[in-house]
């Protein structure tokens, strides 16, 4: 219908034109694909929500919200609790957030903010990238064969010497929370320190003159100017690396010595919710499974609020440093 | 008639090669009339006698290449749940069955003492050379979670020649539903009165106190003990060997301190089997005798009354009484106890009632 206004540049024989029919089947098509997919993928994060939901229904029933508090898993009594492995989710993710935080955006700052030439830059940041690329069981078996070996003098002094610190409480035996939380400082690194790049390099150049022009130091301009006007992508950048520390199972189930107990101790083993889950589901029972799919349901609960958090902060964030500009 | 076809073409062959090892023909000779058609045999259940019947499975089944054994190691409980399921063949379990499960068992279940072996608690303990001493007290009390460090001095009095570390003490335990678990708890519930009234009880799996790894099978606690410094668990005495890791003196009733090994396991079995119920279902939660190990249990393989296929019964029959009697032979290379003769018995007498 609307085709006849272009009917003139038709006929002129340029080599624009006006859509033909293929195009607008073509345009429809893909606009239906589109909506396709999105409408998909909302539909299967209901589904699995409503399946896991479904399937954790008869262990909520039975079990309520003491469930969440006891730290008993007895299989044979049919007592189950997982406050232990939601303290040690909660432990291990916060532990790996703060020392993967810290080097992922001091690492940012170094690839942005001039301190390399740029094709340098560009290497160092593949290289961080290429950590992403290494799979969570290579995390694992490293873990176990070199991090754990070369933490457990320096772990056994700490506990000799300061064992009144409730963090060091016990000597590390192999497995704990303490290398745990390091393999996942470093698998969320790649995600922290990229996206951080993004989130620095979009702070436009003129600003960083402009800093430069009021007589402001290097460290000045990037810890007031750089930083607080990156900071709604760089705090995007970790609640995704906290997002990711919480669902890390592989390396997980193979650190952190599947103890159900909750200490403070740094080098005592613990569980998390997602160890937990991987290591007991080959051989759960059907009651088992149920109160599993409970732990499930909760894990993405606690996901899900991080997230939302997350996204609430970042909103926040940016309003205040629009209103500033 | 096929069989009598089949067992001469056997020795024609066997003559034409003219090399027939010794042991071979032994292994042969008992069950060659069996075996008259491919036959494939599944069973699953504990970790603690499997590398002994894999061992036996394939000493029988190179003796009789047209039988299939098939045995998955999965755990006690994994192991009698599928018996009662009626998805296998045979089970194996560490922990014999009780009355009610007996009850469920589609086709009635029979017990058959199969091995037996010794339960050690291996530690890793880095630059302590020497063995570690426990008394009853003492590690009823590490399992309870009460001694939390190494160099306490309860552990200390007892191994004056150790100068023990200050480490933590960490337990290493099954994950899965094991019968060592049972043997273990059921032996710490005998010999501990607090284990009894307040501890965490007696069974396949329990919520272990103290500071305590869990992890899959005899495999998994004994390697998650070797990569560990500080830590205490039990495995059976074989998994404990072939790592090489050291196995604490235990004190037996008597109050004697006893090494776990082959010969200390077999006093235990002399000084306590004299006398056996008919269903075979022994346990030995505190067994007497100066020189017996403490910790010691059989494990049972798990057969049903009767079964539909009787080509199906009489081959597993002929393997079972074969294990019953050569296939002892080869326990104390893997680390198990023989049965003792009068236990054999009764058990071959079992099998040989299943139809």
């Amino acid at each position: 219908m609307a085709s006849h206004h272009f009917d003139h540049v038709d006929r002129s024989g340029s080599v624009s034109g006006p859509p033909s029919a293929g195009d607008y089947v073509f345009d429809r098509g893909f606009r239906g694909v589109a909506w396709l997919s999105a409408v998909f993928i909302l539909a299967l994060v209901v589904y699995i929500v409503i399946e896991i939901g479904g399937k954790a229904l008869p262990a909520f029933s039975e079990y309520g919200f003491g469930f969440l508090t006891s730290t008993t898993w007895n299989v044979q009594t049919g007592q189950f609790g997982i406050l232990p492995e939601i303290w040690g989710t909660l432990y291990s993710s916060l532990l790996a957030l703060i020392i993967g935080g810290v080097f992922g955006v001091a690492i940012a700052i170094f690839l942005t903010q001039d301190f390399l030439h740029g094709h340098l830059a560009a290497v160092f940041r593949t290289i961080i990238e290429l950590l992403a690329a290494i799979p969570s069981v290579v995390y694992g078996l490293w873990g176990i064969y070199v991090l754990i070996p070369l933490l457990r003098p320096v772990a056994n002094w700490l506990h000799g010497e300061f064992g009144f610190v409730p963090f060091f409480g016990t000597s590390l035996s192999g497995p704990g929370l303490g290398p745990a939380a390091l393999v996942l400082a470093i698998m969320i690194l790649p995600t922290v320190a990229s996206i951080s790049v993004d989130a620095l390099h979009q702070v436009p150049y003129k600003v960083k003159e402009a800093a430069y022009g009021m007589g402001t130091t290097r460290w000045e301009a990037i810890l007031k100017v750089m930083l607080p006007t990156a900071g709604s992508g760089i705090l995007a950048a970790l609640v995704l690396g906290f997002g990711r520390a919480l669902g890390e199972t592989m390396a997980l189930a193979m650190l952190i010595g599947n103890s159900n107990q909750i200490s403070l101790s740094l080098f005592s083993p613990a569980n998390t919710l997602a160890a937990l889950l991987a290591s007991s589901f080959p051989e759960a029972g059907p009651v088992e499974v149920r109160a599993l799919m409970y732990a499930a349901l909760v894990l993405l609960a606690i996901t899900l609020i991080v997230n939302a958090i997350g996204l609430a902060v970042m909103k926040f964030a940016t309003r205040k440093f629009e209103a500033e500009r | 008639m096929a069989t009598r076809f089949l067992l001469a073409a056997a020795i024609a062959t066997l003559g034409f090669i003219g090399l027939i090892p010794a042991v071979q023909a032994q292994t042969a000779a008992p069950t060659a009339t069996v075996a008259s058609g491919p036959v494939a045999l599944r069973g699953a259940g504990a970790t603690f006698p499997a590398p002994l019947y894999q061992k036996w499975i394939d000493v029988y089944t190179k003796a009789n290449p047209t039988l299939a054994i098939e045995y998955k190691v999965v755990g006690s409980g994994e192991g009698v749940k599928r018996f009662l399921e009626n998805s296998v063949d045979f089970g194996a379990s560490d922990a014999a069955l009780s009355d009610e499960q007996i009850a469920k068992a589609p086709g009635g279940a029979t017990l058959v003492p199969a091995t037996a072996g010794a339960i050690v608690l291996a530690y890793n303990l880095p630059d302590v050379k020497g063995v570690l001493k426990l008394s009853r007290e003492v590690y009823a009390d590490i399992f309870l979670g009460k001694i939390r460090n190494w160099n306490d001095p309860k552990i200390q009095v007892l191994n004056p020649d150790i100068k023990l570390p200050n480490l933590t003490i960490t337990l290493v335990a099954r994950q899965d539903s094991s019968g060592a678990t049972y043997a273990m708890t059921n032996h710490l519930s005998a010999i501990s009165a607090a284990w009894r009234n307040q501890g965490p009880g007696v069974g396949k799996v329990i919520d272990w106190p103290g500071i305590s790894m869990v992890a899959p099978g005899n495999e998994g606690v004994a390697g998650r003990i070797k990569r560990s410094w500080g830590s205490i668990g039990y495995v059976e005495y074989g998994f404990a060997k072939r790592l090489g890791l050291p196995m604490a003196h235990l004190e037996n009733k008597a109050g004697v301190f006893v090494e776990p090994n082959l010969n200390s396991g077999q006093a235990t079995l002399a000084a306590n089997v004299s006398q056996i119920p008919g269903n075979l279902r022994v346990f030995l939660p505190d067994p007497d005798g100066e020189n017996s190990y403490p910790i010691v249990t059989f494990t049972w393989l798990l057969l049903y009354d009767r079964y539909p296929n009787p080509q199906k019964s009489a081959t597993l029959k002929g393997f079972v009484n074969w294990a019953l009697s050569d296939g002892q032979g080869y326990s104390i290379d893997q680390g198990y106890i023989p049965l003792p003769e009068n236990v054999a018995t009764l058990a071959r007498a079992a099998v040989n009632r299943v139809q």
